[in-house]
């Protein structure tokens, strides 16, 4: 480019701005210019407004609304607004006094009434396991109205058991952090700390650690497989590169359910892999590959190869092998150049492609879903599940909350030491 | 430069060590995606080595059936819909962000990226959760707006990238020749810029074509996608017509990210006009 580049030269636009003002008071051209620069920066802004607006409504508010939703919970206090109301007083010991428990059984009558007695029992439920069939037995018994209120409330033990009071004193402040610590196995106990839940009740604990798990195996799996091809791409001469590379961009052009479906085709009992490995003769017998961790492992090591390898590749391809050549000459010996003149040059690419792949892997849902067995389900999965099966939305946007600010993390901590820009893959 | 000039034995080894362990871990990248091919030709209803027979019966069954073939239409209107959407606006928003007197460039950017970020679970559950409020669950708008946040993020990023190349001078002298902004924008801009914008488009394309998590949340039974079709399909009982089914949409995405590519890579190589 020629020299004739003038990159800060003003819009002329703003010229006519000066032929207003004085033209001979320095003052009133900065003035001008910065109405023109005003004028540059809103018109810039309306132009990518249309899409901002978009996304706050399709994307934006949606994640906001279901975050909200691990923290705020007000089934339980609609239903139960003069419980709420007898409870004020209580100090959270022992069994809080008759009026609670008659003022329960109204709230218990009136949502019967209302037709949604059904619906406070799950949601007690949710907080209380087996609160569903105690609520809706105390509703039917109510009705009978055989016994006065009171007496029907105190003969269910359920209603004196010492756990139940706190759950509904907790049920009926609208904001909460049931879910939230759920979803990491904690809950509150009787003194107001914090407590683990009885190991027969822990779940989540156990299904972030698998996620990470994976997420490590996957991530390790792909940096073994990727590394050595990333350096062959990167040494050899340009045209066999290009050829090199389209083998590591086919697959990373095709979807992730088309390539997980080729992996259960490939990883049926009477699968291509299990071929391979009786000829090999590193299995005797046919594995029950799908539905299993490591099938999943694979197959997800396949999907995630592209994504730690061409960060690495790009990291590569800028190093000059004559730097290579110089410790040779040096006299350092093959690994010793390898360690101490190329690896410290190419960590950060090891760096982006593995903090890539383990972030992407903590969201996975598709592969899981149709190649892990039961006890193979990721974090996504229960997320998912929660959704369509158990209809807990509360319990969903906790785990979302909690799977989100991993993942947020994570990429902090990416943009942080190695910055946005090495999220481009080519 | 893999061997040096006078290569001992140790190190001619280790490069065919290399060569191996590369070569294994090409064919671990290849086969998987290749294994459908020819499976999908199969004339038998199992998925075994050998072929039984050469025959399009699955491919029949893809594109002649009613099932499909309405899987097929609603993949293709919520990807129109949403690369018609993406491309607009992205293309807009990059324009935008490629002045350098954006206010808050640097926040602006990251909250772009981020339905590429956000685990697609949760964008898809809490779409989910929302849309059913607003009336816009089991509607193709619902599924068009949710892809298009999840396929804008390409547009702005291809497009600033050819953007990146155009030189802003050709827009002062169109205005200095007394071109108005739009005239400048659509005779000036636009045609330098458009491999860009093409390569966007498709990108937006192929996003929400291979988009499966989304719909299963919001798409009634009415709106199914090819790939949520699939999905279904791998879940209930393997057929077959899947393999078929995963072909064509491997053909398609590989065809047009091939074309979004190149269009890409020539949209950031332009020559300048001196």
């Amino acid at each position: 480019m020629s020299a004739l580049e003038p990159t800060k030269l003003v819009r002329p636009r703003a010229s006519r701005d000066w032929s207003a003002a004085d033209p001979g008071t320095a003052k009133s051209v900065a003035a001008a210019l910065r109405r023109a620069d005003f004028g540059d920066r809103l018109r810039s802004l309306a132009l990518a407004a249309p899409l901002l607006v978009l996304l706050a409504l399709s994307f934006g508010i949606p994640i906001v609304l279901l975050l909200s939703r691990a923290v705020y919970d007000p089934t339980i206090a609609d239903a139960l607004p003069q419980t709420s109301q007898a409870l004020r007083g209580w100090n959270g010991t022992g069994l809080p006094d008759d009026a609670a428990f008659l003022a329960l059984a109204a709230d218990l009558r009136s949502n019967q009434a209302k037709g949604t007695a059904y619906e406070l029992a799950k949601s007690l439920n949710a907080r209380l396991p087996g609160a569903r069939s105690q609520v809706l037995k105390t509703v039917r018994q109510l009705e009978a109205a055989d016994r006065p209120p009171l007496e029907v409330m105190k003969a269910v033990p359920f209603w004196s058991a010492p756990g139940t009071w706190p759950v509904i004193e907790s049920g009926t402040h609208s904001v909460t952090s049931f879910y939230l610590l759920s979803a990491l196995d904690l809950r509150w106990n009787a003194d107001g700390g914090i407590e683990r839940v009885p190991p027969e009740q822990a779940i989540f604990v156990q299904v972030f650690m698998r996620t990470f798990f994976v997420a490590a195996a996957v991530t390790l799996a792909t940096l073994i497989l990727g590394f050595p091809l990333a350096y062959l791409i990167a040494s050899v001469p340009k045209g066999l590169a290009a050829i090199l590379i389209v083998a590591v961009l086919l697959p990373f052009w095709t979807s992730i359910l088309v390539r997980t479906a080729a992996w259960t085709v490939l990883l049926q009992k009477f699968g291509l892999v299990n071929d391979l490995l009786l000829w090999l003769g590193v299995a005797d017998d046919r594995l029950d590959l799908m539905y299993s961790r490591i099938g999943l492992i694979i197959a997800m090591t396949h999907i995630q190869l592209p994504f730690t390898l061409l960060p690495i590749y790009s990291v590569m391809r800028t190093i000059q092998p004559s730097q290579m050549k110089a410790a040779y000459s040096l006299g350092a010996k093959p690994f010793t150049a390898f360690r101490r003149v190329y690896l410290p040059q190419v960590f950060p690419g090891v760096m982006a492609g593995c903090l890539l792949t383990f972030i992407l892997c903590l969201g996975y849902y598709i592969t899981p879903a149709l190649i892990g067995g039961a006890s193979d389900q990721l974090i996504s999965n229960f997320i998912a599940s929660y959704v369509n099966v158990e209809l807990n939305w509360e319990m969903a946007a906790a785990l979302s909350f909690i799977l989100l600010v991993f993942t947020l993390a994570l990429f902090g901590i990416f943009a942080r030491i190695l910055g946005l820009d090495r999220l481009k893959l080519v | 430069m893999l061997l040096s000039p006078y290569p001992t034995t140790g190190e001619r080894i280790r490069i065919a060590l290399l060569w191996l362990w590369c070569g294994m871990v090409i064919l671990f990248l290849l086969v998987p995606i290749l294994i459908p091919v020819p499976l999908s030709f199969n004339s038998g209803a199992f998925f075994i080595f050998p072929l039984e027979g050469i025959s399009t019966r699955w491919y029949e069954v893809v594109l002649g059936t009613q099932r499909w073939q309405a899987a097929i239409g609603n993949s293709l209107i919520v990807a129109f819909g949403t690369t018609l959407i993406a491309t607009l606006l992205g293309t807009l928003t990059a324009i935008a962000l490629s002045d350098e007197k954006f206010p808050g460039r640097r926040i602006v950017m990251p909250l772009l990226l981020s339905p590429l970020i956000v685990p697609v679970v949760i964008t898809a559950v809490g779409s989910y959760l929302f849309y059913a409020r607003v009336g816009l669950a089991s509607t193709y708008a619902g599924i068009i707006l949710a892809h298009t946040a999840l396929a804008s993020p390409f547009v702005v990023v291809t497009v600033g990238a050819s953007l990146s190349g155009f030189d802003r001078n050709l827009m002062r002298a169109a205005a200095i020749s007394g071109a108005r902004p739009i005239t400048s924008f659509f005779r000036v801009m636009l045609p330098l810029i458009l491999p860009g914008v093409l390569s966007g488009a498709a990108f937006a394309f192929v996003t929400s074509f291979d988009e499966v998590v989304v719909v299963q949340f919001l798409a009634s039974a009415n709106q199914r996608t090819m790939p949520l079709e699939m999905f279904i399909g791998l879940r209930e009982k393997l057929s077959p017509a899947i393999t078929a089914a995963a072909t064509l949409m491997m053909a398609l995405s590989i065809v047009l990210l091939v074309v979004a590519n190149v269009l890409a890579r020539r949209g950031k190589q332009r020559p300048r006009i001196d």
